[in-house]
Formats: structure tokens, sequence, C-alpha cells
């Protein structure tokens, strides 16, 4: 019989992560690795930066080379589709056909991007998770995407792109947009841009700095979209986006009619954690893969990145994030728990003899950036939810930020940008363990006096 | 060991700085990558690969 594989299902950053991992970790068994796009494993921050911008191609984005995958021995499966597991054999389901009987399993499926009901036919609507969502993106938003004859002057003249979801994948968007010289709109169902994540007080920071690069910001309910049908056979093209009654400016004044033109209209209204898969009833996937403080669902399975939902043990609440740095470190922790666990019931495969470590509680201090014209936000710890929010360093001039977040009495997170990076890593230290609120306060006094 | 930087994709995360302050830097302007050390003793290469398996950019490479 030939030896069970440890199979990866999501060949992206945190799937990667988690198959290298393995290999390092002493895995000499076979190894597969799922994914369902026909690319090799590629970043996803910059597709709404560099990317979009035009400034990279494709390659720029590929975490690593064949010759880098080659030493993993990987068997690479492209192009398919995990489509079930069932848990108490750990047997995968690879596109609906193939069955395929694991030592254990990583899940790594990530999230995707959400949709408004009936625009999957409209043309021009447009929703960016991918690199081809990116790429068809890019190619309406840059020179000669637009073919003559749908009313735009043909070349990259200026062109109304509507943005729906003022978070911040709308938020990066938009700004690139207006670098390419495009009418840009952003309506969100939140007052303030990017709210949600840092909170009102650096959102309206934010807002003036797209406001300043002549961004136009609504607050509305997306009721519908205007359409023409060019009679060419691709179907309707979008023409407009119609906002629910009520709807208003940021600033506070009538948003001027309901009826937002646009050539092009992207959709980054959230995600959706992509466990529409995962049907076998052992498993909780009330958004996303609940797993315990290790990553496991279940004995055996594991997950990791944007798709995980697990007790943080500094936290004490399950948590899940959708930041790329974390999609690395849970890949490999994941990995290395599940080779622990293996390694506890038995022989494994490992085959050196090297005694077995144990499983560790996955604990990171969280960290997430985005990049917004030239303005580098970073923030460490969690700046979503929170109760509390002080903003000790505010110079709208100089565009230096510093927030920091509160729950529950703790200080819980720290948001950065325009500060020197030596500061900002002194800034990890304070939110590492939630602290006292007027401990992390005077923490945060020192860290940023000191020069 | 040997080190080679794609600097250019850099996001300025630190975390290469936190892992392995010896080997990296980061540019006080824009926070970017700096190498120290493009050859690192051996007692610096655990923490190397594992900054190179970190970093959140792919920007660090370690060759042999
Ligand atoms: C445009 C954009 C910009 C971003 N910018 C930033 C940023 O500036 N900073 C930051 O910290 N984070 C950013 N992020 C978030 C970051 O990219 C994610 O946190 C990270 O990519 C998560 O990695 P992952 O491997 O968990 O999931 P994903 O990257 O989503 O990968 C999951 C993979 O699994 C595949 N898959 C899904 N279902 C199946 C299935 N059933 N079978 C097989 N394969 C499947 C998918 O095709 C996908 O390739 C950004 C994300 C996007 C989309
Ligand atoms: S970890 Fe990577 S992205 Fe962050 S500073 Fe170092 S090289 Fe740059």
């Amino acid at each position: 019989m030939t030896a069970r594989p440890i199979a990866v299902v999501g060949a992206s950053a945190a799937g990667l992560a988690a198959a290298e991992t393995l290999r390092r970790s002493g895995w000499r068994g076979p190894l597969t690795l799922i994914g369902a796009e026909p690319h090799l494993p590629y970043d996803r921050p910059p597709l709404s930066k560099q990317l979009l911008h035009g400034a990279w191609e494709p390659e720029k984005l590929r975490l690593r080379t064949e010759e880098q995958l080659a030493p993993l021995d990987l068997d690479l499966r492209l192009g398919t589709r995990a489509t079930g597991l069932d848990v108490a054999t750990r047997t995968l389901t690879l596109d609906g056909a193939e069955s395929l009987a694991c030592a254990g399993v990583v899940i790594a499926t990530g999230v995707a991007a959400r949709t408004l009901p009936g625009t999957d036919r409209l043309t021009g609507v447009h929703t960016l998770r991918t690199l081809d969502d990116a790429l068809a993106l890019r190619g309406r938003l840059t020179k000669g995407g637009t073919p003559a004859g749908e009313g735009v002057a043909g070349g990259g003249g200026t062109r109304r792109l509507v943005i729906v979801g003022n978070g911040v994948l709308g938020c990066e968007a938009a700004a690139v947009a207006r670098e390419l010289g495009h009418e840009v709109t952003v309506v969100g169902i939140e007052g303030t841009p990017m709210a949600a994540a840092v909170g009102t007080d650096v959102g309206t920071l934010l807002a003036e700095e797209h406001r300043d690069r002549g961004v136009r910001l609504l607050t509305g309910t997306v009721e519908g979209f205007d359409t023409t049908d060019p009679g060419d056979g691709r179907g309707p093209q979008v023409t407009a986006v119609r906002l629910a009654p009520g709807s208003t400016s940021a600033s506070g004044g009538a948003a001027g009619g309901t009826r937002l033109p646009a050539d092009t209209v992207l959709v980054a209204i959230g995600s959706r954690p992509a466990v529409d898969w995962l049907t076998d009833p052992a498993l909780d996937t009330t958004d996303g893969l609940r797993c315990d403080a290790y990553c496991a669902a279940a004995p055996g399975v594991y997950a990791a990145g944007d798709v995980a939902r697990w007790d943080h043990p500094a936290h004490g609440r399950p948590l899940r994030f959708e930041h790329r740095m974390n999609a690395t470190e849970q890949g490999m922790a994941a990995a290395r728990n599940l080779l622990a666990e293996l390694a506890a019931d038995g022989p494994t495969g490992t085959g050196d003899g090297t005694p077995a470590p144990e499983r560790r509680p996955f604990a990171p201090v969280p960290y997430f950036w985005s990049d917004q014209y030239d303005l580098k936000i970073q923030a460490y710890g969690l700046t979503a939810g929170a109760d509390r929010v002080e903003t000790p360093v505010r110079d709208r001039a100089g565009r230096r930020i510093l927030a920091l977040y509160g729950r529950e009495g703790r200080a819980v997170g720290v948001l950065a940008a325009g500060l020197p990076p030596r500061q900002i890593r002194a800034l990890r230290a304070v939110v590492a363990d939630p602290l006292p609120w007027e401990e992390a306060r005077e923490r945060i006094a020192a860290a940023t006096a000191a020069g | 060991m040997k080190i080679t930087l794609d600097a250019d994709k850099c996001c300025a995360a630190g975390q290469c700085v936190l892992i392995a302050p010896e080997v990296f830097d980061q540019r006080d302007e824009d926070g970017v990558v700096v190498l120290l050390d493009a050859a690192p003793p051996a007692a610096q290469h655990d923490a190397v690969r594992e900054a190179a398996a970190i970093c959140p950019a792919a920007v660090i490479e370690v060759h042999a």
C-alpha cells in the first residue's frame, strides 16, 4: 500500500507556507497541494496596489519560482477544486470525482469576494480577489481597456469608476484609480471609510486624504444598476449605480441624486470564507472553519489563513483574520501541529527518529498593512471591534498618526502611519499581550518619545 | 549561505528585523529592508530561514 499523503487544500499564501513547513519539519511522505486557480501560488496584496496600477506584471506576484517549488516534491494539482471532505476517514473529494485518502489535511481555502445579486452577467461590474479579477479590472482602467464605441474616450481618458464598499480594499482601489486619472466615487454603508477595520478616528483622516485627491465619498445603499445593451452579443453593460433614497455625501449634504453614472463598478463589500465545500457535520463552518487553539478543526484536520477561525490564547475568543501576515504564520503553525499530532499517534513516515515535537497553541501578534497613495498604514494586534480608541499622534499636515485600540479595559491594538520603522516595531511589544489600558498608554508615549 | 533581496517588493513589515536583527534592518525613510550581512555566519542561519519564510512579501531569498 502506498503511503497516504498529507493534502493541503488552497494553493496560496497559507497553503504554500503549510506545504513548505511540512517538508522543513520532516514530512517525507507524499504531499499534495490542491489549488482551484490555474496559477502557481501568487501574492494577493499587490493586486489592489502595484498590479492594478500597472507598475507590476503578474510574474512579480509569484510567491515561488518553479525551481523553488521543485525541492518540495509536491503533487501539485492546480485548476483542481476540493469538493468534499469526510472527516472521520480524512478523505477528500476532488472535482466531485476523485477520492484522496489522506494522513492529514490542512485547509487553506481563504475567502471569496461577496457580490451583489444580479451582477454576474453585467459587463463592467467587477470584484477584486484573484489575479484574474485584478487583470480584468485593470484592463478596464488602463489604456485600451474599453473598446471604442462604449461612449468612452479610447486610450485612457478620464472615466467614471464607482466603488461599492468603503472598506480597506475599496479605499486602496480608489487611490490607484485616482492616480490613473479616473473619476472615482466610493459608496459605503458606513459613514466613514474603513471604520469597521480601524475605527472612525483613523477613518476620518483617511477620508480627508481621499477627498483631497478628488475622490467622492458617499454613504448609501445600492438599490440596483442601470444598463444598456450594446447589441454586440456580450449582454448588458453597466451605465450607472442606483442608490436607495436617503443616501448622502459623507460630509453630510445630499448626494445630489441617487443615480451615479459609471463606466466601471468595483464591488468591494467584503468576503465569505470558502467553506461551502465542507459539508461534513463534524465541522463548524459558521464564519470560517472553527478551530481550537492549535488550529485543529478535527483530529488530523487543520486550517490556516483567511478561512480559519481559531481560539486565540491571548484574546480568549475565536478570531479570524484576513491579513497576509497571518496566512503565512498560521500556515506554518498548522503544519507543525499536524505533524506533532501524527507523530504522537504513531509511525508517521517522517522516519528520521527525531522525537515528536509538542503541539503548540497559535498565539501570533496580528500584523496588517495598507497602502493608499504614498501613505502606509501599519497595525499590530486587534484594531477592529474596539470599545475604545485614542489617537495620541494625529498630525494631519505631517501625515502622521498613531492610534491605540482597547477592549474591556485592555489595550489590544495599535495603528501607525508616517512614523519611523524603529518606533513602529517598538509598538508591537506594547500589544503583544493585552496590557491594562493605562500601562499601554504610558508605554506608547515612551516608545514614540525615544526617536 | 547567501542572501538576496527583491527589495522592490518589500512592504516594510519589519518582521525580518524582529527575527534576525543582525542580518536585516529597515531604511528610516520608508521602512524598506536593508541587508546588513549577505553571507551571515552559521549561528544566524535558522533565524534567516525563518525570516525568509515569514516575510509577507516574499522578498528574501536564501541560497544554500
Ligand atoms: C486585493 C487584496 C489586497 C490585499 N491587501 C492586503 C494588505 O495590504 N495587507 C494585508 O495584510 N492583507 C491584504 N490582503 C489579504 C491577504 O491577501 C490575505 O489575507 C491572504 O491572501 C490570505 O491567504 P490565504 O492563503 O489564507 O487565502 P487566499 O489567498 O484567499 O487563498 C485561498 C486559495 O484557495 C483556493 N481555493 C478556494 N477554495 C478551494 C477549493 N475548494 N479547492 C481548492 N482550492 C480552493 C483559492 O483559489 C485561493 O487560491 C489583501 C487581499 C486582497 C484580495
Ligand atoms: S519582512 Fe519582508 S516585507 Fe517586511 S521588512 Fe522584511 S523584507 Fe520587507
